[in-house]
């Protein structure tokens, strides 16, 4: 009896073994959904974006962010002739009395615009990005409406978002729990405007393509990188890319909402 | 009876023994089967993200520092204390020629704003070719960076470091965030906007399929009140970075020994260049914490649009840092005084 038993032990040992070792394994993998609905953007979602963020202007371009810059300056910018001549017949009056002064609040230069960002979820496969800085609001679809997505054209176009999902461990082994991710934009449907407040152009057929990185610093401060890739067939040689900070804030303290200003 | 017994004992004991040795044998059987995978994603394959590779960095953000070169008196939007501040304004950039200083440009800041592309590689070791650092390289002289993974401790902090720092890293997911200490004093921006060698550096580097995304967060308790803040995206090349300029070596660059030269603070004629070319206050241009946010720009509307006017139509100087599509630098302007950068101008010098 004794030497079945040991028998048995030696035979079922690695049994149990290797199954507990592949049991930890499937365990890693992460939850999986059981025949059920996928959950929400809101509930998937690897990091919190919410809240109230505002701009850090650095170093990086200062003098075109903080203040208008000056007539025919587009340094950085990889214009076109085409986009040159339009940028040369810039004329911010013209534009305020044709109530077009939301042109420098577009998608494809709102993040460059100092300012402060309200962060919410308008729904559960819905993020809502607010500006005080000319109003403006975003929205980021999780799920997107081939309706909505072709409808008029607008300053903050139409974007369809998804997260990128980051795991514990990587290679070739089974992907662990979710530990962090980034946002990803996708922008098009968009009315013509300006990169810059000095008349710099985009045409309507530009897209925008964004991430959202959270960075979290071991001092507790927290940082949302937002890259954004603008291409433009029509006024541009090749992708404008430029990265945006934003400091995380407590509060909605300094959100002072403010309307859109050709000039300013 | 008893040799019967005997040999029935011994039976009995060699089957426990056959037994015992077969679960141990089963044991390390198992632990070696479950081990093999383990094995298996050795090296590279263990890491969440291979950075490997050349990186090239897009020349659209900050275009006047990264390619021009800052002028001499933009610390627009950085923190700088009182002592960052006196320290900037008494900068000549003649004092790179002394020979304790010849190598004092190149910090481990560089990464972030120079114009150069990177090389990124593992550094490896062992049988399984496991990934103990992660090695980072512009230009030979900036003295690399090399992020330690394998956990080593600090180095004493009494120990004079190189140039190249002490920097330790982890992932988070597929972030590679990373912690410099030991660095030297060195430039933030090169027009004497110094960090000191109390600063540590904390880098964040966000791969995206073929685009990377870096962040420096700079904290300096002597010349910064605040964290000071970077980021630049990069996207992969094919074709390798070169990093074979040849290494920073102390060299006789015409300064005589006991020479410093400096301005005292406030008095290098060329402090005046953001108001000349961007009409930005000295105030401003200065820097400050409270450059950095958004609410800076109350303090300069009224006085920064009734000078708009006083723009020459069409810029002059500065405007474009591209030619036909390709960023270049120190391109040719339309009209106007070519004014003077910072570097470009002898400074009077001090014993």
């Amino acid at each position: 009896m004794r030497k079945i038993m040991v028998i048995s032990t030696v035979r079922i040992l690695p049994i149990l073994l290797v199954s507990l070792a592949s049991g930890t394994a499937v365990h890693a993998q992460g939850p999986r959904a059981a025949g059920g609905p996928p959950p929400s953007a809101k509930a998937a979602a690897p990091v919190d974006l919410t809240g109230y963020w505002e701009s850090l202007v650095t170093t990086e371009d200062w003098v075109y962010r903080m203040v208008t810059p000056r007539p025919g300056d587009y340094a950085g910018v990889p214009l076109k002739p085409a986009g040159i001549q339009v940028m040369d017949a810039w004329n911010p009056a013209k534009d305020t009395a044709a109530g077009e002064q939301c042109k420098s609040y577009g998608a494809p230069a709102i993040m460059r615009v100092p300012e402060h960002l309200h962060i919410t979820w308008q729904d559960d496969q819905t993020l809502k990005m607010q500006t005080d800085a000319g109003e403006q609001t975003r929205l980021f679809h999780f799920v997107p409406s081939m309706a909505a997505a072709h409808g008029p054209r607008t300053w903050q176009g139409y974007s369809v978002a998804q997260w990128e999902l980051q795991s514990q461990g990587g290679g070739r082994g089974p992907p662990g729990k979710v530990v962090w991710g980034a946002l990803k934009v996708t922008t098009d449907d968009l009315k013509a405007g300006y990169l810059r407040k000095n008349g710099v152009p985009y045409s309507e057929k530009t897209q925008v393509m964004e991430y959202y990185d959270p960075v979290q610093e071991d001092d507790g401060d927290g940082l949302l990188v937002v890259t954004s890739f603008v291409t433009d067939p029509v006024y541009l040689f090749g992708p404008f890319v430029t990265d945006n900070n934003f400091l995380k804030l407590s509060s909605a303290a300094g959100w002072e909402p403010s309307a859109c200003s050709a000039m300013w | 009876m008893a040799g019967k017994q005997s040999r029935l004992r011994l039976a009995q004991r060699a089957r426990r023994g056959m037994l015992v040795r077969g679960v141990g044998c089963a044991i390390a059987l198992t632990l070696a089967a479950a081990a093999l995978p383990v094995r298996a994603q050795g090296g590279a394959a263990q890491e969440p993200v291979d950075l490997s590779g050349s990186w090239v960095p897009y020349f659209n953000n900050n275009v006047l520092e990264v390619l021009e070169g800052p002028f001499t008196d933009d610390w627009t939007g950085m923190p700088l204390s009182a002592a960052g501040r006196a320290l900037a304004q008494s900068y000549s950039a003649s004092m790179y020629a002394e020979p304790e200083r010849v190598c004092q440009l190149y910090g481990q800041w560089k990464y972030m704003t120079a114009p150069f592309s990177m090389r990124i590689w593992p550094v490896v070791r062992g049988s399984t070719d496991d990934i103990v650092a992660w090695r980072l390289q512009k230009t030979e002289d900036q003295g690399g960076m090399t992020i330690w993974m394998d956990g080593r401790p600090p180095p004493s902090k009494y120990l004079d470091y190189p140039r190249g720092a002490f920097t330790t890293g982890y992932w988070k997911g597929n972030t590679l965030i990373a912690h410099t200490i030991h660095m030297k004093m060195a430039p933030a921006r090169n027009n004497g906007g110094f960090y000191s060698d109390q600063a540590t550096l904390t880098s964040t580097f966000i791969a995206h399929g073929d685009s990377l995304i870096t962040v420096f967060v700079l904290h300096d308790p002597v010349y910064f009140t605040q964290p000071f803040v970077y980021s630049r995206a990069w996207s992969r090349s094919a074709r390798p970075a070169s990093t074979t300029w040849p290494p920073c070596i102390v060299n006789y660059e015409g300064i005589e020994e006991g020479v410093v030269p400096f301005f005292l603070p406030g008095k290098d004629p060329l402090l005046d260049q953001m108001m000349q070319l961007f009409h930005v206050p000295v105030y401003a241009s200065e820097g400050g914490a409270d450059t950095m946010y958004p609410a800076f720009r109350d303090k300069l509307k009224a006085q920064y649009l009734k000078l708009y006017p006083t723009f020459p139509k069409n810029c002059t100087q500065y405007c474009t840092t591209f030619r036909s599509g390709r960023p270049a630098a120190n391109l040719p302007q339309p009209v106007g005084r070519a004014a003077g950068k910072s570097g470009r101008r002898k400074a009077p010098s001090g014993p």
